[in-house]
């Protein structure tokens, strides 16, 4: 025989176990233990400080010049991105409509050997120059609006170990033709301009031409210069391959570039191919090497420099850049705080065996999980965000006016790495506080969650592990919701540590949305647990 | 007025303890007797045998190093990886040795059974160390071997010039036996640490944050280089983990046994203050 017992359940009173008493309540338990205040208020302190005191503590120096002045000589593109560009130039005006028209023979080039550093703009660096292509090295053609750093612009280009490539206003790359140019294996290129339209093609033979793509430049405009170039960036030799520690060494190059073969259509009537050394401040290498040189139709071009973005801890740039990232550095030790003080909000109960009388004031668990799960990450959430702005907002100020030019700044991407970053440490709030009512012993607790969601994130980006368990590490653990404070795009086209603190694995919201899914099942589990389970 | 002194008589006979259980020795029993008797415990020292062991051994899976590419892989460091996590698990026991016994107050109990606190404090080092030396022994062996296995399996080899793990290879011996001390010095400096502490998840997060915080900011101090070679020096965890290289010794911060050194001089401070605190403040 079996009996169901249907287990009694006091009538509720009207106003009492609704969920917003539920909350005052945990409010009033978080608030009132004066510990845990201090504890998360120190937590934000330490976000805000650190973020404002510690990166960048330095000044920059250009020339005659220093701090925010020295941001005046930095290029911006037509985006409003810091870019680099510097190249050699050999070019004819080109009034309206036409195209260019080569034939690449080669592409050759020498670096520097050894660590030769680089030093700054106007101080070629020591070492003897060795053959060498670095793989972005670039020769080609382009229609450029000006001669002027930062123009709009459109480029065909062979490069050293990319394939052929059209490049436009400093962030587009589209791959075309693969496999590297020589004598036996030419390639020809092409550019036609159609008021502020520039196509690229591409050909092995001369006669079949594949379009390669499509450039709107709203700056193209009036006569612009049409012409062949060279530039290499410079040559970046790795000697240890961890993921936070990019160590190697940087050495200037050279590019040179033959062509063959050159029509211009729509240019003046005999003109001449002027040669002309674009934004030398950029360049790596400075000297006699550099220049155009011509024998009947065949041209040479060697340059040095890049045309593309600046990244952060980039190989391309003489400027010390940074990101909003820099000065959200503080944002680990704040988390590893709150988690502890997440952790403790319901270990607490069960060690003073609170638990019981809140159980009994309000039955239904999984509410009181809820009611947790939200005081808690309120709670995070507004002093991680008020600590992350002050972090950004001060911390880049600061920055600026010491010279350090923070890429990708604008109020969009700094709203949303601030809550993007109050967010963060929300969900991880949550998840440390439902690992801590599965375990409910505190010490066990609070290591788990040090260990699931502190630890990757060190063991991630110290440089501990090789670059490949690293980023595995940023993809698959908690850790990966760091992401959320990237703010500057990675270019394939651009040799760079792309690690933390800067750039991580995920994209900003897929990396938020991996600690998310993390915090959502363990919420789900702790609620089945205590359900479940005697208190 | 005057209020004279009483003194109380001295219990005499068997009421006094006896002179076998009060000193060290009786201590010591006492605190193997509630260290063995713990349920956790054994998990705990499955745990630092564990997670040093698969930590190292994903390490070094995933550790690669295509011909001539001149890769500076050190295979004893890569096969030690664990110890990072390890550790830990080892300052958690640590903590539970001290604040297990404020939380459920047994410390009074302790205390009333015997009242020399340094007495109790140095009982509870020596079997937490000899725990830990246990654990840790097992634990890299276990991890040096697994990195030999694995990292040979992926071409780090003596033949492309790899100072591979090996008991002939005296840096290797010296990065064993030194991260066997290491941990126990990491057990040794939380305890000093988890008594000032008492509370127990507040022991746990002061200590792994001793542990953990000072090698990122001395990563993100890459702009003050003089900052990120003092932490390098004189922090428990970075000065103490100098003992895991067996190549490029030039270039670290502290050689290894005088990291393994600043290691000791803080467990030591932290005993010391504890010891200290232990006496001056109630239980």
């Amino acid at each position: 025989m079996t009996a169901t017992i249907t287990p009694y359940r006091p009538p509720q009173q009207a106003g009492r176990a609704g969920f917003v008493q539920l909350l005052h309540a945990e409010w009033t338990k978080f608030r009132t233990l004066r510990g845990w205040v201090i504890a998360v208020v120190i937590a934000a302190a330490a976000i805000a400080v650190v973020g404002v005191l510690l990166p960048h503590s330095g000044q920059s120096h250009c020339g005659s010049r220093s701090g925010a002045a020295c941001l005046a000589l930095l290029a911006t593109g037509p985006g409003g991105e810091a870019v680099n560009d510097s190249y050699y130039l050999a070019a004819q005006p080109l009034a309206g409509d036409g195209s260019i028209t080569v034939q690449v023979t080669s592409l050759t080039g020498l670096v520097s050997s050894g660590n030769g550093g680089f030093a700054g703009p106007g101080s070629p660096p020591p070492g003897t120059l060795i053959p060498g292509l670095v793989p972005w090295a670039k020769a080609g053609i382009i229609i450029t609006g000006s001669t002027r750093p930062g123009s709009a612009y459109a480029a065909m280009t062979v490069t050293g170990s990319h394939g052929v490539r059209m490049q436009y206003d400093y962030t587009s790359d589209i791959a075309g033709l693969p496999g590297s140019v020589s004598a036996a294996s030419p390639r020809w290129l092409r550019l036609t301009r159609s008021g502020d339209v520039v196509t690229g093609y591409d050909s092995a033979d001369g006669r079949g031409w594949t379009e390669v793509g499509v450039a709107r430049l709203a700056w193209l405009a009036g006569t612009v210069r049409a012409g062949m170039f060279a530039t290499s960036p410079l040559n970046f030799t790795p000697n240890f391959p961890t993921y936070a520690e990019p160590g190697g060494s940087l050495s200037a190059s050279l590019a040179t570039g033959a062509f063959d073969d050159v029509h211009l259509r729509g240019g003046a009537p005999g003109g001449r191919w002027a040669g002309q050394h674009v934004g030398t401040i950029g360049a790596n290498y400075d000297g006699p090497r550099i220049g155009l040189r011509q024998a009947g139709g065949q041209f040479t071009v060697t340059g040095s420099g890049d045309i593309g973005p600046v990244v952060a801890a980039g190989t391309n740039s003489i400027f010390i850049t940074g990101t909003l990232a820099d000065h959200l550095f503080g944002v680990f030790i704040g988390l590893l705080i709150m988690i502890v003080v997440a952790a403790m909000f319901i270990t607490m109960e069960y060690r003073r065996g609170l638990i019981r009388t809140t159980l009994a004031a309000s039955p239904r668990r999984g509410r009181l999980l809820a009611a947790k799960a939200v005081v808690i990450g309120l709670a995070t959430f507004v002093l991680g965000s008020a600590a992350a702005a002050v972090a950004v907002i001060a911390g880049s100020r600061i920055a600026h006016d010491s010279g350090i030019y923070i890429l990708a700044s604008g109020w969009p991407i700094e709203a949303r790495v601030i809550l993007g970053t109050g967010a963060m440490l929300a969900v991880a709030s949550v998840l440390a506080l439902s690992i801590a009512a599965m375990l409910r012993r505190s010490v066990a607790a609070v290591a788990a969650v040090v260990v699931v969601i502190v630890l990757p994130y060190i063991l991630g980006v110290s440089g501990v592990l090789p670059a490949s368990a690293s980023e595995w590490v940023l993809r698959v653990t908690p850790a990966a919701g760091f992401a959320v404070e990237q703010s500057v795009p990675q270019y394939q086209q651009v040799v760079g540590h792309y690690g933390p603190p800067d750039y991580y694995p995920l994209a900003p919201w897929s990396g938020f949305a991996v600690l998310c899914v993390y915090a959502a099942v363990a919420l789900g589990l702790a609620a089945w647990l205590l359900r479940r389970r005697d208190a | 007025m005057t209020i004279a002194r009483h003194r109380l008589p001295r219990p005499a006979g068997p009421a006094r303890a006896g002179p076998t259980r009060a000193g060290l020795p009786g201590a010591l029993r006492a605190e193997w007797t509630k260290l063995r008797t713990e349920p956790g415990t054994a998990w705990i020292l499955a745990a630092i045998f564990v997670l040093t062991v698969a930590v190292g051994a994903a390490t070094a899976a995933a550790t690669r190093c295509g011909a001539g590419t001149g890769c500076a892989i050190d295979p004893t460091k890569v096969s030690l990886t664990g110890i990072e996590v390890g550790q830990a698990v080892v300052a958690v026991l640590a903590v539970l040795v001290i604040s297990g016994e404020y939380s459920t107050g047994m410390i009074a109990v302790t205390f009333t059974a015997m009242p020399r606190r340094w007495t109790v404090l140095a009982a509870k080092a020596v079997t937490l160390t000899g725990l830990v030396l246990a654990a840790a022994v097992v634990a890299v062996a276990g991890s040096l071997a697994a990195g030999r296995l694995i990292l040979t399996g992926n071409g780090i080899t003596a033949a492309q010039g790899f100072a591979v793990v090996s008991l002939a290879h005296g840096p290797t011996v010296r990065a064993a036996v030194g991260s066997v001390l290491y941990l126990a010095l990491v057990g040794l400096l939380s305890l000093g640490i988890a008594t000032i502490v008492r509370d127990s998840a507040a022991a746990t997060g002061t200590v792994l944050g001793v542990l953990y915080v000072p090698p990122v900011i001395a990563l993100f101090l890459g702009s003050e280089p003089a900052w990120q070679r003092w932490i390098e020096r004189y922090t428990p965890v970075n000065a103490g983990l100098a003992i895991l290289n067996t190549t490029g010794l030039r270039h670290l911060a502290i050689s290894p046994w005088a990291g393994l050194g600043v290691l000791a001089g803080w467990a030591a401070a932290g005993l010391l203050a504890a010891g200290l605190l232990l006496r001056l403040r109630d239980a």
